[in-house]
C-alpha cells in the first residue's frame, strides 16, 4: 500500500480528481449555472485558510508551545465576526472597483497609484514566497515519512540532485494544473469559479483525515478522551503542557499573536482572493460568519489529542509527523494513505490559491504597468493583450512556484513550519494599515501609505526575516545577541532594548506601529491628489446607498476610440459586452459616463485599476472623475437622507394633526349648523309671545271702548306672555353661565328624597293632563346632599318634563326613583319611550341638540320646550360636585337619565 | 441587509468574544481550575453558537 509506486499513484490520482472538479465548476459557470453560488460552499472555499501549516503544523505547535496554535485560529474567529461590517465593505468595494487582488485593493483606494500597487506585490511575493515552499516541504515530508516510515526522514533531501527531488515535481505539476485553472478565460476575468469548487472540495478532505486521525488517536489507541488525559495526567511534565505558561510570551505574547492572526487572516492574498475576489454574492457572508469559525473548531479537535498522544507514545522525534507516525506505529495500513491526502489537500488548496493571487499581482501590478510604461505592448491586432496577459501570469505562476521550491530547496529545512508560517503572516500584515485605516479613513494618501508600507517591511525584514536567514546559517549569527556594528539597541529581537517578549509580538508591535505611525502622520501632513481623493471618499463611503460611480463621469469620451482601446485589449467578446444595447453607427458621438465606466471597469478587472487607469487617461485625455460632483453627490446624498428622514417623520406629525383638525372642524361644522338651527327656534319662541304681545297692544290701543272684561283678558295674556318671555330669556342666560363661570349657586344642606317629592308635586297636575302616568319610587328616608335647593328642584323638574315628553305615545309612563349608591344617591328618572342609542347618549348633553329630538317631538305632536334643559342641568349638577349621564331604563325600557350626589357629610 | 437591531448585537458578540479569548478572562478561567484548551473551545463553541443564531435566525426579517 505505501509504496513509491503506489503513493504517486494516489497522489496523481487525486489531482486529477481535483482536475475533474475544476473543470466541471468552469464549465457550469460558462454555462450560467453555477455551482458555487452557495453560502456553504463559499465558507468552504475561505478554509484555505487551513494549510498543511495547520494539519501538520498545529500538532507540533502544540506539542512545542501548548494551546498557542489555537490563536492561529481566534483570529480568524474575530475577523470572520466582523464580516458583516468589514468584509462586506471589502467586497462592495472589490465588485464596484473591480478590484483583482489585495495589491489592486491598495492600489486603488490611493489614487490607483501604480507605484503602491508594484509595492504591494513584491511585499507578498517576498512575504508569501517562504510560505509556498512550506507547503512543499510539508508534502516531501509527508511522503518521505509514508516511505521510509520507520526510519526517520529527511536527510536524503539534501543530497539528491533537483529532478531526483520529488518537491520539484510536485511544483511542476502543480503549475500545470494552476495554469490550466487559473488562467483559461480569454478574457482575463478576476473570478475562478473551478478553481473555488475545488478548493471547496479540498477543504472537505482535508477535515475529514483530520478527523479520522483524530478519531482513531482518541478512540483506538485509547479507549476515549478520559483514558488518554488520564495517562497524561500520570506522565509529569505533559500536564504543564496545557496552561498558558507553555504559550511564548504567556499572556502578552497570546494577545501578540492573536492580533497577528486576525489581521493576517485579512490580508494574505489567497485569503483576500477567496474572501473579497471570489465572493459571487455578498450574503454568502452570514453563513460565512460562523459556518467557517466552526470549520476551524472542527479541525483542531483533535489537535491536542494527537498531540499528547505522540508525546505519551513516542511515536516519532518530529511532533510535525505526529498525525502520519501515530497510525503508521499502529500499524494501520489505509489510514496514514488517507491522512497523506488530507495534508496533500492542504498544501495544494493553498499553493493554488495562494499562486493564482500572486501571478495577478505579478502580470497586473507589475509587468503590465512596466510595459504599458515602456510602450512594448503590441499595438494592432484584435484582442492581443488578452493573450499577453494570459501568457504573463502563466510565466509568473511557474516563476511563483520555482521560487517557492528554490527557497524551500535552499533554505526551507533550517526551520520548523511554524516558524515559516508566522513569519508570512507577519510580513501580509504589513497591508493592514493601508487596508484598514483606508478603508474608514478619507484623509489616508498615497504618499503615507506608501511609507508605511517600506517602513513596516523594512522593520519586518530586520526583526523575523535576516534573524531567519541568521539562523538557518546563512548569515554571522554574532549580531543577533551583539546587534549590528556592536549597537545593542539595533538587536533583531529586542529592538530599543525591548527585551523578553516573544519574538512575533515583539516584530508585529515594531512593525505595525512604524506602518501605521507613518501611514497616519505622513498623510496628515501631506496632500491628496484629485483622483486619490475621488478614490478615497469612493472607498469610505462604500456602503452608502446610490452611489454609482458611473453618474461622476464627464460624458466626453469619444466611442469609437473607447471601442478600439476595448477590442484591442480584450478581444471583440469583452467589448461587445461593455457596449452590449448600443449602436456602432454612432462611433463619433461621446460615450455616456455609463459606457465610459464599464470600459474601465472591464479593463481593471482585467489589467489592475492602475493600468486600466493609464489606458483610458489616453482616450480620454486629462478627463479625470470630477471630485466636486463625488463629493457632492456624496455630501448630498448623505444630507438629503437625513433630510428625507426628518420629513417622514414630520410629514407623520402633520398627517396626526391634520385627521384632529378635520375631526375638530366637523364638530365645528355640527356645532354650527346646530346653532343656527337654535338661534331660528329661539327667535320663533321669542316671536310667539311678542306677536301676541305686540296683537293685544295695538287691540288696546286702537279699541279704546272694549268692554272691561275684554281689556282684562288682552292684559292678562300680554302680562303672562311677557313673563314666558322672560323665562326664556332667562334660560338662554342660564345655559351661558356655567360655562363663563357665572353660575350663581347658593349651596346649603337638604333632603334630596324632599325635593325629588316636591318636583314630583310641581308637575304632577300637568302629567296627568298629558295623560303621563307618573310613578314614583323613593327607596330612602332621608337623603342628605349639599345644593342649591331652587335649582336642583329646577333639574328635577325638567328631567320630569322631559321624560313625559319621550315617553311612549300610546300609554305614556315616567318613573323617578332615588336610592343610595355607595356614599351618595342616585336620582333617576325613567320613560318607556325609544331609548337612545348608546352613540348618542352622551350627545344628547351637548347645546343645541335637544333641537333634534324637539323636532322629533314636534312631529309626534308633543309640546316643545325651551330645547336647553339638560345642558343647563348637568352644568348645575357638576357644580354640586355629581354627575348627571343616560343610559338604558332598567324598568320601562326606554330612556334612563340618571342623577348622582354625593352624600352630605354628617352633621 | 442587516437590521440595526442585529448589527448591535453582532457588535457586543464581537467585543464578548474579544474578552473571552484574551488574558483578563483566559486567567481567570485557568486560575480557576479549569484546562485552558477545554475553556477555549467551550468559549469558541459558545461564541459560534450565538454567531450562528444571531446570522442565521430570523430570515424573514
Amino acid at each position: 500500500m505505501r509504496s513509491e509506486l503506489t503513493l504517486l499513484a494516489i497522489a496523481f490520482g487525486y489531482l486529477a480528481l481535483l482536475f475533474v472538479i475544476a473543470a466541471w465548476g468552469d464549465r457550469r459557470a460558462e454555462q450560467g449555472r453555477s455551482i458555487i453560488g452557495s453560502p456553504t460552499i463559499y465558507a468552504l472555499s475561505i478554509a484555505v485558510y487551513c494549510t498543511a501549516w495547520t494539519f501538520y503544523g498545529s500538532v507540533g505547535r502544540a506539542a512545542e508551545t501548548g494551546p498557542s496554535f489555537l490563536l492561529i485560529y481566534l483570529g480568524p474567529t474575530l475577523a470572520m465576526l466582523m464580516a458583516p461590517f468589514v468584509i462586506r465593505k471589502m467586497v462592495r468595494i472589490a465588485r464596484a472597483q473591480r478590484i483583482t487582488s489585495i495589491a489592486d485593493f491598495i492600489s486603488a483606494r490611493y489614487g490607483k497609484s501604480a507605484g503602491l500597487g508594484a509595492l504591494v506585490a513584491l511585499i507578498a511575493l517576498i512575504g508569501i514566497t517562504p510560505y509556498i515552499a512550506l507547503q512543499l516541504k510539508a508534502i516531501t515530508l509527508s511522503h518521505a515519512v509514508l516511505v521510509d516510515y520507520p526510519l526517520t526522514a529527511g536527510d536524503r533531501l539534501d543530497a539528491a540532485p533537483f529532478w531526483a527531488d520529488k518537491s520539484f515535481w510536485v511544483a511542476m505539476v502543480l503549475a500545470v494544473f494552476i495554469i490550466l485553472f487559473g488562467t483559461r478565460h480569454l478574457d482575463a476575468s478576476e473570478r475562478h469559479e473551478g478553481m473555488v469548487a475545488a478548493i471547496a472540495f479540498e477543504s472537505l478532505v482535508k477535515l475529514a483525515a483530520f478527523l479520522a486521525v483524530g478519531a482513531f488517536t482518541v478512540f483506538v489507541l485509547y479507549q476515549g478522551p478520559g483514558d488518554l488525559f488520564a495517562r497524561v495526567g500520570e506522565t509529569p511534565g505533559l500536564a504543564e503542557l496545557l496552561s498558558l505558561d507553555a504559550v511564548p510570551g504567556g499572556a502578552l505574547g497570546w494577545i501578540g499573536t492573536l492580533v497577528l492572526a486576525f489581521l493576517a487572516f485579512l490580508t494574505l492574498p489567497r485569503q483576500f482572493q477567496v474572501l473579497v475576489v471570489e465572493n459571487v454574492d455578498e450574503r454568502h457572508l452570514r453563513r460565512a460568519t460562523w459556518l467557517f469559525p466552526l470549520y476551524l473548531l472542527a479541525i483542531n479537535l483533535f489537535v491536542i489529542p494527537i498531540a499528547l498522544a505522540g508525546l505519551l507514545g513516542e511515536a516519532g522525534s518530529d511532533p510535525d509527523s505526529f498525525v502520519l507516525t501515530l497510525p503508521l506505529a499502529a500499524g494501520v495500513e489505509g489510514l496514514p494513505v488517507l491522512v497523506f491526502i488530507g495534508g496533500l489537500s492542504a498544501a495544494t488548496g493553498m499553493m493554488i490559491v495562494e499562486t493564482i493571487a500572486l501571478s495577478t499581482m505579478v502580470s497586473n501590478q507589475l509587468v503590465m504597468p512596466l510595459l504599458l510604461r515602456t510602450g512594448r505592448l503590441p499595438r494592432r491586432g484584435q484582442g492581443a493583450l488578452a493573450g499577453w496577459v494570459l501568457g504573463i501570469r502563466r510565466l509568473a505562476i511557474l516563476a511563483i512556484l520555482l521560487l517557492g521550491y528554490g527557497y524551500h530547496a535552499l533554505v526551507g529545512d533550517a526551520y520548523s513550519l511554524v516558524t515559516i508560517g508566522l513569519v508570512s503572516f507577519a510580513a501580509a500584515a504589513q497591508f493592514a494599515p493601508a487596508l484598514l485605516i483606508g478603508m474608514y479613513w478619507r484623509g489616508a494618501n498615497r504618499l503615507g501609505a506608501g511609507l508605511g508600507l517600506v517602513g513596516g517591511f523594512a522593520v519586518w525584514a530586520w526583526t523575523l526575516l535576516i534573524p531567519g536567514f541568521a539562523q538557518s546559517g546563512w548569515l554571522d549569527a554574532g549580531f543577533l545577541v551583539r546587534g549590528p556594528f556592536g549597537l545593542e539597541w539595533l538587536r533583531p529581537y529586542a529592538l530599543f532594548g525591548l527585551e523578553g517578549w516573544d519574538i512575533y509580538t515583539h516584530a508585529l508591535l515594531w512593525s505595525l506601529a512604524v506602518n501605521a505611525g507613518l501611514l497616519v502622520g505622513v498623510s496628515l501632513f501631506s496632500r491628496q491628489s484629485a483622483l486619490e481623493q475621488t478614490q478615497a471618499a469612493l472607498f469610505t463611503q462604500a456602503l452608502h446607498p446610490r452611489l454609482d460611480q458611473a453618474s461622476l463621469w464627464p460624458g466626453q469620451t469619444p466611442r469609437g476610440e473607447l471601442r478600439a482601446l476595448l477590442d484591442r485589449y480584450l478581444g471583440a467578446a469583452a467589448t461587445a459586452r461593455v457596449f452590449a444595447g448600443e449602436d456602432a453607427q454612432d462611433d463619433d458621438r461621446p460615450a455616456p459616463g455609463a459606457i465610459a465606466a464599464r470600459a474601465e471597469q472591464a479593463l481593471a478587472g482585467a489589467l489592475g485599476n492602475a493600468s486600466a487607469r493609464v489606458l483610458i487617461d489616453s482616450v480620454v485625455r486629462g478627463e479625470a472623475l470630477d471630485l466636486d460632483a463625488i463629493l457632492s453627490i456624496l455630501d448630498t446624498t448623505s444630507e438629503t437622507l437625513e433630510m428625507n428622514r426628518r420629513l417622514e417623520q414630520k410629514s407623520r406629525e402633520l398627517e396626526r394633526i391634520g385627521a384632529e383638525l378635520r375631526d375638530a372642524n366637523e364638530r365645528l361644522r355640527e356645532l354650527d349648523r346646530l346653532k343656527d338651527e337654535f338661534v331660528a327656534m329661539v327667535s320663533h319662541e321669542l316671536r310667539t309671545p311678542l306677536t301676541s304681545i305686540r296683537a293685544f297692544a295695538e287691540i288696546l290701543r286702537d279699541n279704546r271702548e272694549l268692554p272691561l272684561d275684554k281689556r282684562e283678558h288682552f292684559l292678562d295674556v300680554v302680562v303672562r306672555e311677557s313673563q314666558r318671555l322672560s323665562r326664556l330669556i332667562e334660560e338662554i342666560l342660564d345655559l351661558a353661565r356655567p360655562e363663563s363661570g357665572r353660575l350663581t349657586l347658593h349651596p346649603e344642606r337638604l333632603d334630596l328624597a324632599a325635593l325629588a317629592r316636591h318636583g314630583v308635586e310641581a308637575v304632577q297636575q300637568v302629567q296627568e293632563e298629558r295623560g303621563v302616568a307618573l310613578e314614583v319610587a323613593i327607596e330612602v328616608e332621608d337623603a342628605p346632599v349639599i345644593g342649591d335647593p331652587d335649582r336642583l328642584e329646577q333639574v328635577v323638574i325638567n328631567l320630569l318634563d322631559n321624560a313625559g315628553k319621550f315617553a311612549d305615545d300610546a300609554a305614556p309612563r315616567v318613573r323617578l326613583g332615588l336610592a343610595r349608591h355607595k356614599r351618595g344617591f342616585r336620582l333617576t328618572v325613567e320613560d318607556n319611550g325609544p331609548g337612545i342609542a348608546e352613540d348618542e347618549r352622551e350627545r344628547v348633553f351637548e347645546k343645541f341638540h335637544q333641537i333634534q329630538h324637539q323636532d322629533d317631538g314636534a312631529i309626534r305632536g308633543r309640546p316643545r320646550g325651551s330645547g336647553l334643559g339638560l345642558p343647563i342641568s348637568r352644568g348645575i349638577v357638576a357644580h354640586l360636585g355629581g354627575r348627571l349621564w343616560v343610559e338604558a331604563a332598567p324598568h320601562l325600557g326606554g330612556a334612563c337619565l340618571v342623577m348622582e350626589l354625593p352624600e352630605a357629610p354628617a352633621e | 441587509m442587516i437590521s440595526p437591531r442585529r448589527k448591535e448585537r453582532l457588535v457586543a458578540l464581537i467585543v464578548l468574544a474579544t474578552a473571552l479569548f484574551t488574558p483578563p478572562l483566559l486567567l481567570v478561567a485557568e486560575r480557576a481550575g479549569a484546562a485552558l484548551p477545554l475553556y477555549v473551545f467551550l468559549a469558541w463553541a459558545g461564541v459560534i453558537a450565538l454567531a450562528a443564531w444571531l446570522t442565521e435566525g430570523g430570515r424573514g426579517e
